[in-house]
């Protein structure tokens, strides 16, 4: 495993293009654009202030930069370096913006959720789509990006809208039989769109892309509810995870509940919730299925130091990794059943069904690691601090996938 | 009661208390009258006896105490103590007779009350007895019915108390119950009016939300603005269209055409998917009923022999399914019927082997019931009675023996010395002419021996000729063959891409396993031809058999397969150290990884060699 020099970086801000050939990070207003193999700075571009968020469009040409302190956007492009494009929402104000997926058009969410802008950068063209709702997820593209369903709320009950993204042609209008829905997921193939309510309520709801009503799925009343969910990337599964601790794995496609998975086998750290708060620690905070539709990780947050990873096929658990201190995030490698997960400290924490690795993060002082991503291919790994960010590189050999039978977890595995 | 026994033995005593006790007061004289009141007061009855008789019959009323004697039995059905009167003036005479006999039954009598006093008396003791236990019985179970009562009691107030709590109890489940109706209608009030308030805040905030929407967009914000320096193409190359009514019309038919054509697209993966499964489900569904039919097949014929119940539907089911299986292609069409067809006859063989299995198991515990095998005993008993049979038949042979012994002896004993001798004649004469007919054969044998060997000869002779003109041939043809390859094409390196490809290790293999026979015939008939050596039955398997060097061989055994033979060592060497160069020429060459350049260089090494080759001789 090798470590590139550390470079600076503000915000936690630093991603892969998507092809996964530039690496895109930023200093306080700078944006800088290396090449991942060399990692040359590329391009250099100054924005007008902090940034605070920036994405890659879809096919790598152009990197958006959003200020929302200021309610600007800025849109540079890496073949035209002196191309540029300024956004300003005025005082209507900003709080979101993304990219679309043709990459062509960006969505700004104004403050208060009062409308979300869509500018082309095309033409001229501006469109408005009124009453957005505030929730937790609330625009989800398809992954073919043909199709963007929006949240909406208008006299107190909550609807979907699904749009065209080629023209903004809205496609369908329905309204889902929620309380206060909190998040919509389209499903990886881009046909199901999983609807969940608020954290009050325990109920997940499955639409067609046609608006048709799926399933419906509560698992019980008068208890806290969802707050997390993840469709495996087959669109098999769909976990959700709840309030309780439990994460419900089932089949969307007959949406019959198949198991609940839940269980506290081993004495771990646990963490008294602080019940007088706002968003307490409790429940599934975190799950992510493998790029193999093997595994499904979960963090509970009340036992924040300890990582879950389940079986699926067998649904039961597959082994527990208990670090040191809280888990901070972990992410899947997009290629292989491989989790790094960071918790804050100097070392990252590799997961294979092989075995577990920690390796310290080498350079003077302290890297703590807050935050990582993984390059498009698993080979490399881009590790995140308050102020720095270095790349960590995998050997290739290494990342052979031996055969289930064979598998000894250094971990505690619990099965 | 001591006393009694001793009034027994004078019967008149007993007798007249008899009598005291049957006769009617009337009837009763004086004398009778005072012994009964003797009979009553006195305990001490003994000493009175005499007394007593003397006061009932004296001297001077013989007569009358006779007739009154007479009287009273009579009265008591006795026979009269009188003679029968002839008539009737004469004096009546006692009958001595008849008072014996009188005086016999009262003593018989008297011992019958006296048994049946006895009796009478134990009874009563017995009765005293008893109505003591019950007595005391009465008292134990009256003490115990004062106890239970006492404890009903007890119950009865611990029951009244637990009522009296049930009912507390009762009243507090019903104020709870209530408190929490109560509690449910404030709950439903109050989330009906959260409910209210959240619609009425929404509400608000929405108005809010529009009237900040109008000020903020209305007021003509000249900040909303983008500044890009020029349009970029769309990402899909294509051109905004302009946006009018009709277009919009069929932009949305046309997108709702693209939403169903994916949706479609969804089902008909998935649908494929849930084809590809089905299949393979019914594959492995039709290959568990070929096992269970191969596996319950052989099975079946000992049911037969057992003639259960079950194996007659068992084997007309097997048959069936026999049968079926030909029709196999029948079940690439799901048709409801065949699919219920399948899944009967699986459930059906599934069922037999289920039961098998469970019989078998039945077996087996009963075997670890016995603790032993039930085979292994049987064995030993087979065992035994086998040893036991041997060992009969040893006796019987021993003995056999030991007859047959005895009967030469007693025969060499009887028998002359000529005639031993002409027996011993005679055997040497048979011995002779099977020996001589023995001869006979073997110089037959000898002859077609010789005969064969002289063909051997000439074939291997003829052999020889034939190798010198084949290797002349081949000489010739790789002469042709290389000057063919010197005009190296396409075309060419392809059929020996071809060749190569097709000679693989296996006939290679065959080819040395071939090769052998033929070397040693040579070897053992002649030195004629001198081109197979040892050092070449050597090389041949110590031939480092690489994968590089297999192609460049298998070319070799292609083209000529005997000219292998015939390389002599000399020969192989150049050859091999020809192939490593060029091997390491075409390794630089054929990086890019193109097969077909690994190939041409193994023919062109191959040819190299032979071209070296055929300078040389």
């Amino acid at each position: 495993m090798n470590f590139s020099e550390v470079f600076k970086l503000s915000s936690l801000l630093c991603k892969f293009s998507p092809d996964g050939k530039y690496l895109a990070s930023c200093v306080q207003y700078r944006l800088v654009v290396r090449d991942v193999n060399t990692l040359q700075i590329l391009q250099l571009y100054t924005c007008l202030d902090q940034i605070q968020h920036i994405e890659w469009s879809a096919d790598s040409l152009f990197i958006l930069c959003a200020l929302y302190k200021r309610g600007l956007v800025q849109v540079w492009s890496l073949e035209q370096p002196e191309w540029h494009c300024r956004i300003d929402e005025g005082s209507a104000g900003l709080v979101a913006s993304c990219w679309s997926p043709d990459g062509r058009h960006i969505l700004n969410t104004t403050e208060f959720h009062l409308r979300i802008t869509v500018w082309s950068l095309c033409t001229k063209s501006v469109s408005y789509i009124k009453y957005p709702k505030a929730c937790q997820q609330g625009m989800t593209f398809t992954r073919d990006g043909h199709y963007m369903a929006l949240a909406e709320r208008r006299d107190c009950k909550d609807y979907v809208s699904i749009f065209v993204c080629s023209d903004w042609q809205l496609l369908r209008h329905f309204d889902t039989d929620t309380q206060d829905l909190a998040g919509i997921e389209w499903a990886p193939n881009g046909c199901v769109l999983a609807v969940w309510d608020t954290c009050l309520e325990y109920k997940v709801l499955l639409y067609s892309l046609d608006g048709r009503p799926l399933s419906a799925y509560s698992a019980y009343e008068w208890s806290l509810g969802i707050k997390s969910v993840a469709w495996s990337p087959s669109s098999q599964f769909l976990a959700v995870g709840s309030y309780d601790g439990k994460s419900h794995p089932f089949l969307p496609s007959a949406l019959s509940r198949r198991d609940e998975i839940a269980s506290v086998p081993v004495a771990l750290q646990t963490l008294k919730p602080v019940a007088d708060r706002a968003n307490p620690k409790i429940g599934i905070g975190a799950l992510a299925f493998s790029p193999d539709n093997y595994f499904l990780a979960t963090r509970n947050d009340n036992i924040p130091n300890a990582v879950w990873i389940w079986d699926i096929q067998k649904l039961r658990l597959f082994v527990v990794l208990e670090q040191l201190s809280p888990v901070r995030s972990f992410q899947w490698d997009p290629q292989r059943p491989r989790l790094a997960i960071c918790t804050g400290g100097s070392k990252v924490y590799l997961w294979s069904p092989a075995g577990c690795v920690s390796v310290q993060v080498p350079g003077e002082g302290d890297f703590q690691v807050l935050s990582l991503c993984w390059h498009l291919n698993g080979d490399s790994l881009a590790l995140l601090s308050k102020d720095h960010f270095c790349l960590c590189f995998l050997e290739t050999e290494e990342g052979s996938v031996q055969p289930p039978d064979s598998w000894a977890t250094t971990g505690r595995t619990c099965a | 009661m001591g006393d009694w026994m001793t009034v027994t033995d004078p019967g008149l005593s007993s007798e007249s208390k008899n009598i005291s006790q049957y006769t009617s007061e009337t009837k009763m004289s004086p004398s009778s009258l005072y012994s009964q009141q003797v009979l009553c007061s006195s305990i001490p009855l003994s000493k009175n006896v005499h007394s007593f008789f003397s006061a009932f019959c004296t001297e001077q009323n013989i007569e009358q105490s006779i007739s009154y004697l007479d009287q009273e039995l009579t009265t008591f059905g006795f026979p009269s103590l009188y003679e029968e009167s002839k008539g009737k003036e004469t004096k009546r005479e006692l009958n001595i007779v008849a008072v014996l006999n009188c005086m016999n039954e009262l003593l018989v009598l008297q011992r019958k009350n006296l048994l049946a006093q006895e009796n009478v008396e134990t009874q009563n003791l017995k009765l005293g007895s008893d109505m003591d236990h019950l007595q005391s019985c009465y008292a134990k179970l009256k003490e115990q019915l004062e106890t239970s009562r006492r404890e009903m009691i007890g119950l009865q107030e611990r029951d009244r108390q637990l009522q009296c709590k049930n009912r507390n109890l009762h009243q507090l489940l019903k104020n709870e119950k209530d408190e929490v109706q109560k509690l449910q209608n404030i709950i439903a009030s109050r989330a009906t009016q959260y409910n209210h308030d959240m619609k009425r805040k929404e509400r608000e905030y929405n108005k809010l939300k529009e009237r900040l929407h109008q000020l903020v967009m209305n007021k003509k914000d000249k900040k909303i603005a983008m500044e890009v320096l020029n349009y970029v193409g769309r990402a899909d190359g294509k051109r905004g269209s302009w946006r009018t009514g009709k277009t919009e019309a069929s932009f949305f038919l046309r997108n709702e055409d693209e939403m169903y054509k994916i949706l479609l697209n969804d089902y008909e993966y998935r649908q494929k998917q849930i084809l590809m499964e089905n299949a393979e489900l019914k594959k492995v569904l039709q290959q568990m009923k070929k096992e269970m039919i191969s596996l319950l097949s052989p099975q079946k014929q000992k049911p037969r022999e057992r003639a259960d119940d079950s194996t007659g539907t068992v084997l007309s089911d097997v048959d069936e399914d026999a049968g079926e299986l030909s029709r196999e292609s029948m079940w690439d069409l799901s048709c409801e019927t065949v699919r219920e067809q399948l899944t009967n006859s699986i459930r059906k063989q599934w069922r037999i082997l289920k039961s098998h299995v469970e019989k078998l198991d039945n077996q087996v515990s009963k075997v670890h019931l016995e603790g032993f095998n039930d085979e292994d005993v049987i064995s030993r008993q087979d065992h035994e009675q086998e040893t036991e049979k041997l060992e009969l038949e040893i006796q019987q042979c021993k003995e056999m023996i030991k007859t047959q012994q005895q009967l030469l002896q007693q025969l060499a004993t009887t028998c002359d010395d000529d005639t031993t001798s002409l027996l011993r004649d005679c055997y040497l004469l048979e011995e002779k002419e099977r020996l001589k007919e023995e001869w006979s054969l073997f110089k037959e044998q000898k002859k077609n021996f010789e005969k064969e060997r002289r063909n051997f000869t000439e074939a291997a002779i003829r052999l020889g000729l034939e190798r010198k003109a084949f290797e002349e041939e081949r000489a010739s043809w790789l002469k042709q063959q290389f000057l063919n390859m010197t005009t190296f094409d396409h075309q060419n390196s392809e059929n020996v891409k071809l060749f190569s490809a097709f000679s693989g290790s296996s006939e290679q293999d065959n080819l040395t396993v071939h090769s052998r026979p033929r070397q040693k015939k040579p070897h053992s008939v002649s030195s004629g031809s001198p081109v197979c050596t040892s050092t070449l039955t050597k090389s041949l398997p110590a031939s480092p058999c690489t994968s590089d060097f297999c192609p460049t061989r298998s070319c070799v055994s292609e083209h000529s397969s005997i000219s292998v033979l015939n390389i002599t060592p000399e020969e192989t060497k150049p050859n091999q150290v020809g192939r490593e160069c060029t091997n390491q020429k075409w390794s630089m060459a054929s990086r890019p990884g193109s097969r077909e350049g690994c190939y041409s260089g193994c023919s062109l090494t191959y040819t190299n060699s032979h071209l070296e080759k055929d300078d040389l001789p």
